[in-house]
């Protein structure tokens, strides 16, 4: 694993000398800085759409029917007279979760800073090949257009859940959100699939072939084995849920049965003999299942890099960590199938599930405990960054020991699709990547625009989110053991889940205000891009080389040569050394010796 | 309208945060102001940490309080139901020791460490003892988890035919429900979408020449023996649902296609279901509170006063109406059920002529 990229080829090339015009600096850029900056900006705008959803259907849930100026604003004939449709309801629950998982927490997470970190952090001059990268985020672009131009087709937008099951995703007569605008979200969703996968053997080639000298696997930040492991699973399963939407848009518009099977509907049969939706379940949950850690494991690997920094040690265990992301990778690829237990498949493989599934508490603990070792005993500098860290390893243990219930096939029959299931991955997932993606905001800002972050207003966002997060999703928990069904759209014809009436509309405000502070953030974002403390070359004294580089944007990202590595990038307070940092570029001291295994 | 007042909040807001900014910046005037946390963060930030586990203890204590009353984890109504309510509230002990401990160690520790200018952390890069030890305890209580959750459900999905289920059809259709009974053979008739007939009322599909759909009974209300096992065949004509039986601890999807079934043995009839305790105090709160939205409920052309009674619901997205997708299950004794289902009309007296 010691193998080293000969860079010296890319250090001849005198390629910080080009003439860049506005065009190719900022727009068709092939710098990865520039891109990351891209896949941030437009996964910020894509985040606000997707959180200004939820907010609108949480209203609808506590103030059922009742009229509402915000939906009469937004919504147009969706909401006659301000009171919400039922089927744009199931379209705002569908085009949240699309727009959150895909289009924030995979490409706006992974996207962004996948590109600014592989190259800074292992010492390369960009990405192997810088225009796949820039087709990558192109593609990224334009499936992110086609959505938001579905979100206005007469027929209304996509409305069959994230999961597009058929038959009800592939009729039109099924519901209105079944025609035009389910054909725009698949051609959306294949081109993006296609950008996640050019960006990802991107991710895997740089990672693999341009590493700076010195720089063995063994020393490669976490938050590289994370960003490399997460573009391995996505190009292993990604490709299947394209698979999955080509033969959904056969059966829908080619008459082909690959998911159908004996339908009758609005008054006739339809031809369709011999498919199986279930069959459409296990190629979406092929995908759906690892794409919780495509989601996750980049929030991870960033906030070990930020706990550790900011804890000024190293971080614990660093062979297990590397170790437990593996197992974690490996695993996610035979856990689908826990999304199915009552899909109708045999109950035998609801068993083999179960199993699977909850072998992944088992590294998941180990990097649990792993972090809360980091903490102990050490320095911790509480800066914005390093308190949506901490958030994020709360909500991942909150959120992830529910998944001991869910994984377990029997008692997965009485929770499954209940406001339990909902509790339980917004806060494994949901709220811990987008805790992810903020610390990483917080603790790159500096590095991506040479300004700081206000630190004061990085605080109030963290507390009130933090506050939030729990108000919203662990009273949740609650409502789904008490039976409530998601995706309801009121629940007033069950008066059996009229006291849970209440709790809902708490969990409306806790979403209202969590959403509204978000604009602090949105406001501190972009009036520090311009109005920012000017940043120092490395204002967290952190290790990794990323901060080496000169902010000032420049093609090749070093202006000499590269740097070479010496050490891990953990050396934090390593005994023997006046700073409590070491960064990797500083070689060993005559007789220093590395103290880790 | 509506849009410029947004517009002028939104506005408001952002000044208000301007100012707040240049207040906090004005207020560090002459100490060192690069955004990175100074000591005086740390310690603010610390406190918090603990505010903060608080917030979640409490939380969880409120939760418990007020949504405590679980009737999914209480009064099962099905025979295999205590066991899995068992192994639910097994589960859920542990899992609020951990997250009691790990919350606690997480917290106290970001409170406890927080940075000290001039202080160095210990450098603890590995221990393999330890990490050992994180991997066991786990390994040890999973797999403990994973036989007793196997063998639960073993039990509830293994069928045995030998002690002579009542064979129940359960049917989906955009947006209903529909239940048939196999009549006194217990042996349900052919059926196939292809075979609908609206004009003739033969909505399931029901093969009409076939013997053993003679004497089927297809009824919208699912009545139960109390004590018989039942075994339900689950259809839908049209899209995915799901047949979700919550105080049975019961639930498996329709398809399109296929045939998927579930069994189990109701053990409460609907009427003794009344009478418990449990169930009394809920249903009494729940009428109190529905007793406050008076107005809008009798609006709405519904009952004021709610009776308990046991559900099946649609739990798979299935469209527009998906949220009103119900059928009421009574569960009452042998001879009651005998006396229902003889009034019911059978298959071939329900068509058309």
């Amino acid at each position: 694993m010691s193998a080293t990229a000969d860079t010296h080829a890319h250090d001849d090339h005198d390629v910080h000398h080009h003439k860049e015009t506005f065009v190719t600096k900022y727009i068709f850029s092939q710098d990865h800085k520039m891109i990351a900056k891209q896949y941030l900006i437009t996964g910020t705008i894509m985040g606000v759409i997707g959180v200004l959803m939820s907010i609108m259907f949480r209203m609808q849930i506590a103030w059922p029917e009742q009229p509402n100026v915000l939906f009469e604003a937004l919504l147009g004939k969706w909401a006659p007279e301000g009171v919400m449709d039922a089927d744009i309801y199931l379209a705002l629950v569908t085009i949240h979760g699309t727009i959150m998982v895909f289009f924030v927490l995979t490409a706006g997470l992974s996207g962004t800073f996948s590109n600014l970190l592989i190259p800074l952090q292992i010492g390369a001059r960009d990405m192997a090949s810088g225009f796949l990268n820039m087709i990558s985020y192109w593609l990224f672009f334009v499936s992110s257009v086609v959505m938001i131009i579905s979100l206005f087709v007469e027929a209304g937008p996509a409305a069959a859940g994230w999961t597009i099951y058929p038959p009800l995703s592939a009729l039109p007569m099924a519901q209105g959100g079944s025609g035009m605008g389910m054909t725009l979200w698949l051609v959306s969703m294949a081109i993006f699939i296609a950008s996640s996968l050019l960006g990802s053997l991107n991710y895997i080639v740089t990672v693999i072939n341009l590493r700076t000298k010195g720089m063995s696997m063994t020393r490669l930040p976490l938050t590289i084995w994370a960003f490399f492991v997460t573009a391995v699973i996505g190009v292993i399963s990604f490709p299947v849920l394209l698979s999955a939407a080509l033969l959904l848009i056969m059966d829908r518009s080619f008459g082909t049965s690959f998911f159908l099977s004996d339908i009758f509907i609005q008054g006739e049969v339809l031809h369709y003999q011999g498919g199986s939706p279930v069959l459409f379940e296990h190629l979406f949950w092929f995908l759906g299942h690892p794409e919780v850690y495509i989601v996750l494991l980049p929030a991870l690997g960033i906030t070990s890099e930020i706990i550790a920094t900011n804890s000024r040690k190293p971080i614990f265990g660093y062979r297990a960590m590397v170790a437990s992301i593996l197992a974690i990778a490996f695993l996610s690829t035979i856990v689908w199938g826990h999304h199915m237990f009552i899909s109708g498949m045999n109950p035998f493989l609801g068993s083999v599930f179960t199993f699977t599934t909850l072998l992944i508490a088992i590294p998941s603990a180990v990097k649990a405990f792993n972090y809360i070792t980091t903490l102990w005993k050490g320095n911790l500098q509480m800066n914005p960054a390093m308190l949506f860290s901490i958030g994020l390893v709360s909500t991942f243990i909150t959120g992830g020991l529910t998944g001991i219930i869910l994984g377990d096939s029997a008692l997965d029959i009485n929770v499954h699709d209940t406001y339990f299931v909902v509790a339980h991955f917004h806060l494994v997932m949901g709220i811990s990547a987008l805790y992810g993606m903020f610390a990483g905001i917080y603790h790159w800002f500096p590095r991506m625009f040479g300004r700081m972050l206000n630190k004061n207003l990085g605080y109030l966002h963290f507390w009130v989110t933090a506050i939030c997060a729990y108000g919203v999703f662990f009273p949740m928990h609650f409502i789904g053991m008490a039976g409530l069904p998601r995706r309801y759209y009121t629940n007033s014809n069950f008066p059996l889940f009229d006291d849970t009436a209440n709790a809902n509309v708490v969990i409306t405000m806790f979403a209202i205000v969590g959403g509204i502070f978000q604009l602090v953030f949105l406001y501190n974002f972009f009036v520090s891009i311009f109005y920012g403390k000017k940043a120092e070359q490395n204002p967290w004294k952190s290790n990794t080389l990323e901060w080496t580089a000169p902010v000032k944007h420049m093609h090749g990202n070093w202006p000499g040569e590269i740097p070479h590595v010496y050490r891990w990038s953990y050396d934090y307070s390593k005994p023997g050394h006046d700073e409590d940092f070491v960064p990797q570029n500083v070689p060993m001291k005559d007789g220093e010796e590395e103290l880790h295994h | 309208m509506t849009t410029l007042l947004i517009f002028i909040i939104v506005l408001f807001v952002a000044v208000a945060m301007w100012q707040m900014v240049k207040i906090f910046d004005l207020a560090q005037v002459g100490a060192s102001n690069n955004q990175v946390a100074t000591d005086k963060d740390n310690t603010f930030n610390g406190y918090m940490m603990i505010g903060f586990l608080i917030f979640i203890y409490a939380i969880t204590i409120a939760s418990f309080v007020y949504l405590g009353d679980l009737p999914l984890m209480s009064n099962a109504a099905s025979e295999h139901g205590p066991e899995l309510d068992n192994l639910m509230i097994i589960s859920m002990v542990i899992i609020f020791i951990v997250q009691t401990i790990t919350q606690f160690l997480l917290h106290y520790f970001a409170y406890k460490y927080k940075g000290e200018k001039g202080r160095k952390a210990l450098f603890y890069a590995d221990n393999n003892t330890l990490e050992a030890i994180w991997t066991v305890i786990p390994v040890i209580v999973l797999a403990g988890l994973i036989i007793y959750g196997l063998f639960t459900w073993n039990d509830i999905m293994n069928i045995d035919e030998s002690e002579d289920p009542m064979i129940v059809e359960l049917y989906a259709q955009q947006f209903n429900w529909k239940a048939r009974y196999g009549g006194d053979d217990n042996v349900l008739g052919k059926a196939n979408v292809r075979l609908i007939d609206l004009d003739r009322a033969n909505i399931l599909g029901i093969d009409e020449d076939d013997p053993n759909a003679q004497d089927d009974v297809i009824v919208t209300e699912l009545h139960l023996p109390v004590g018989r096992p039942v075994l339900f065949k689950m259809r839908s004509q049209d899209v995915l649902h799901s047949a979700y039986m919550p105080h049975f601890r019961a639930q498996m999807n329709c398809v399109p296609g296929m045939v998927t079934q579930f069994g189990f043995t109701p053990t409460i009839t609907t009427a003794e279901m009344r009478q418990n305790p449990d169930i009394q105090d809920k249903v009494a709160n729940i009428n109190a509170l529905r007793l406050e939205r008076k107005a809008e409920i009798e609006e709405a052309g519904q009952d004021l006063n709610y009776q308990f009674d046991y559900l099946l619901l649609c739990n798979k997205i299935c469209g527009k109406s998906h949220y009103n997708m119900q059928m009421k299950i009574v569960v009452e004794t042998q001879e009651e059920f005998d006396a229902w289902i003889a009034e019911q009309k059978t298959f071939p007296n329900s068509l058309n002529k």
